[in-house]
């Protein structure tokens, strides 16, 4: 599975970075940065939660 | 009654909240029938931008969807749009809907949000409130270069419109009753602070004063009269005074309404029967306090805590968020966490105000209830953040900076 963000999106509120830190940061200005956007299986419940939470639906989950 | 797992599901609402909680069901391993109700004809779509990118025409109005067409294909969710829940009997477990349909359902989620309060009935042309898409579009073609628009309400609604509305050239006046911009909800340096910056960018801010009532003329909105008789002139007038929740449709269902739905800590309002966002008041054991929030973040939080309360009812967790809310005006963003209205006290802990970049500290008794930030990196309101979550002690609190 992969992540991708749409950085023009995000609101800044740093939802994501409480449901999964170690897959997503923000920079100064609080916009989302992807630390990887390949996380292994046991880090996708969280991503998944990151992604219903964030108010800006800005992160979205590809499987392939 | 019924007992076991929940097969029929009814969500009420299809915003953010309804989304969320839908999403969850399916997302838990849900796999029963799932009914979402929404009385707006659109697939979900978010709020926030209308009064930002949506206004100021920086975004078409498609990018305002929640999701794609095939991610709720996958949900495998049977859609009602265009058709409002009408009636309710919580003791029968039965909805009813406008057209007549009647839903048979053992769990139910009530996501109806609010609308909002008006000055005086709608009908007359150039007179706006700001909540729905077609809202937003009808307001967006007005405004201009040369319009006159009068706001009234200095709430975040009126502030963010006021904002988008100079960006597109117009002249904006901004009508508050209370004596500072946005003291009640944040504090009155903040409030001070904010009504600078809508001064600074052209904003005729005319606090401490009181609305009489909207004149019109062949049905056109004409100025907005003040309790003094003066009569501020119009080409559009933007009523942002605040909401009343979508309760009506619950009269005599057997849940408890007053100023929102009624539930308990777990969002529980009734056996089987659930509220979340904007429309829910419940007791937040966090802070002690039965609050009914009015945030984009609280809708998702609650609809997903709502729909696996509903789904383990045994394994029932409640729901003790920390409120967080961001809104954005010309180039300042503010951030907040916490509980900010009502508190007894508010101070500056970090930064300055007069450059533009400060942190400010809520209190209630001696514990650490809320901050709110301007120009501070998210990182260092994190941090803040957690020291709400832990109930910091005041004193503790003002050494953290
Ligand atoms: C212009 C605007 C800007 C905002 N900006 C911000 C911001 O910057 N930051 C922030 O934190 N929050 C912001 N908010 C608040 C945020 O949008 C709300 O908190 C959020 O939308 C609440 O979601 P909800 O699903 O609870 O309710 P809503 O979004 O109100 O959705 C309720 C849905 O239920 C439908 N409904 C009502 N009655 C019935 C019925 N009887 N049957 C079926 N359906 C019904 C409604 O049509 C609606 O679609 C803003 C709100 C607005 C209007
Ligand atoms: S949750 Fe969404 S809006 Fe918030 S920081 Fe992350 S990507 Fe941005």
């Amino acid at each position: 599975m992969r992540v991708e963000v749409e950085q023009p999106k995000c609101v800044a509120s740093g939802q994501c970075v409480l449901a999964a830190p170690d897959v997503f940061d923000q920079d100064d200005e609080g916009i989302v940065e992807m630390l990887t956007d390949r996380p292994g299986a046991d880090r996708y419940e969280d991503v998944k939660e990151a992604a219903a939470l964030c108010p800006a639906a800005a992160i979205r989950l590809v499987s392939e | 009654m019924t007992s076991g797992p929940p097969r029929r599901v009814v969500v009420v609402g299809a915003s953010a909240a309804g989304l969320a909680a839908t999403e969850t069901l399916r997302r838990d391993g849900y796999d029963g029938a799932l009914t979402l109700v929404g009385s707006e004809k659109h697939l979900p779509y978010d709020r926030p931008p209308l009064s930002k990118q949506v206004l100021t025409g920086q975004w078409p109005v498609e990018r305002t969807a929640l999701r794609g067409p095939a991610d709720l294909d996958a949900l495998d969710v049977v859609l009602r749009l265009g058709v409002p829940a009408a009636a309710l009997s919580a003791a029968g477990r039965t909805l009813t809907l406008a057209d007549g349909a009647e839903l048979a359902y053992d769990g139910l989620v009530v996501c109806t949000g609010v609308r909002p309060r008006r000055l005086a009935p709608s009908g007359t042309a150039g007179l706006h409130v700001l909540r729905d898409l077609e809202d937003a579009v009808v307001l967006r073609d007005r405004l201009a270069a040369g319009r006159r628009l009068v706001v009234v309400g200095g709430g975040f609604l009126g502030t963010e419109v006021s904002a988008a509305a100079r960006a597109l050239g117009a002249a904006v006046t901004l009508v508050e009753p209370s004596a500072v911009l946005l003291a009640d909800a944040l504090g009155h340096q903040v409030g001070a602070h904010l009504a600078q910056v809508h001064r600074e960018q052209g904003v005729d801010l005319r606090t401490a004063t009181a609305v009489a009532g909207i004149t019109a003329e062949e049905g056109r909105v004409t100025g907005v009269r003040l309790a003094d008789g003066t009569v501020l002139p119009a080409d559009d007038v933007v009523t942002a005074i605040g909401s009343l929740p979508n309760t009506e449709w619950l009269r005599g269902s057997g849940l408890g309404v007053a100023d929102g739905v009624e539930c308990d800590e777990y969002s529980a309002a009734a056996p089987g029967v659930y509220a979340a966002g904007d429309v829910a008041r419940w007791l937040n054991p966090l802070f002690g306090t039965r609050m009914r929030i009015e945030h984009r973040t609280n809708a998702a939080e609650q609809g997903m805590a709502a729909a696996r309360n509903l789904l383990h009812p045994q394994e029932s967790r409640p729901f003790a968020p920390i409120p967080y809310f961001w809104s954005d005006q010309y180039d300042v963003k503010i951030q907040a966490y916490g509980m900010l209205r009502g508190s007894s006290q508010a101070q500056v802990v970090e930064g300055d105000p007069t450059d533009g970049r400060f942190l400010v500290a809520y209190r209630s008794g001696e514990t650490l209830t809320g901050v709110l930030a301007i120009g501070i990196p998210p990182r260092t309101l994190r941090r803040w953040r957690t020291a709400v979550a832990d109930r910091t002690a005041w004193q503790d609190a003002l050494t953290m900076a």
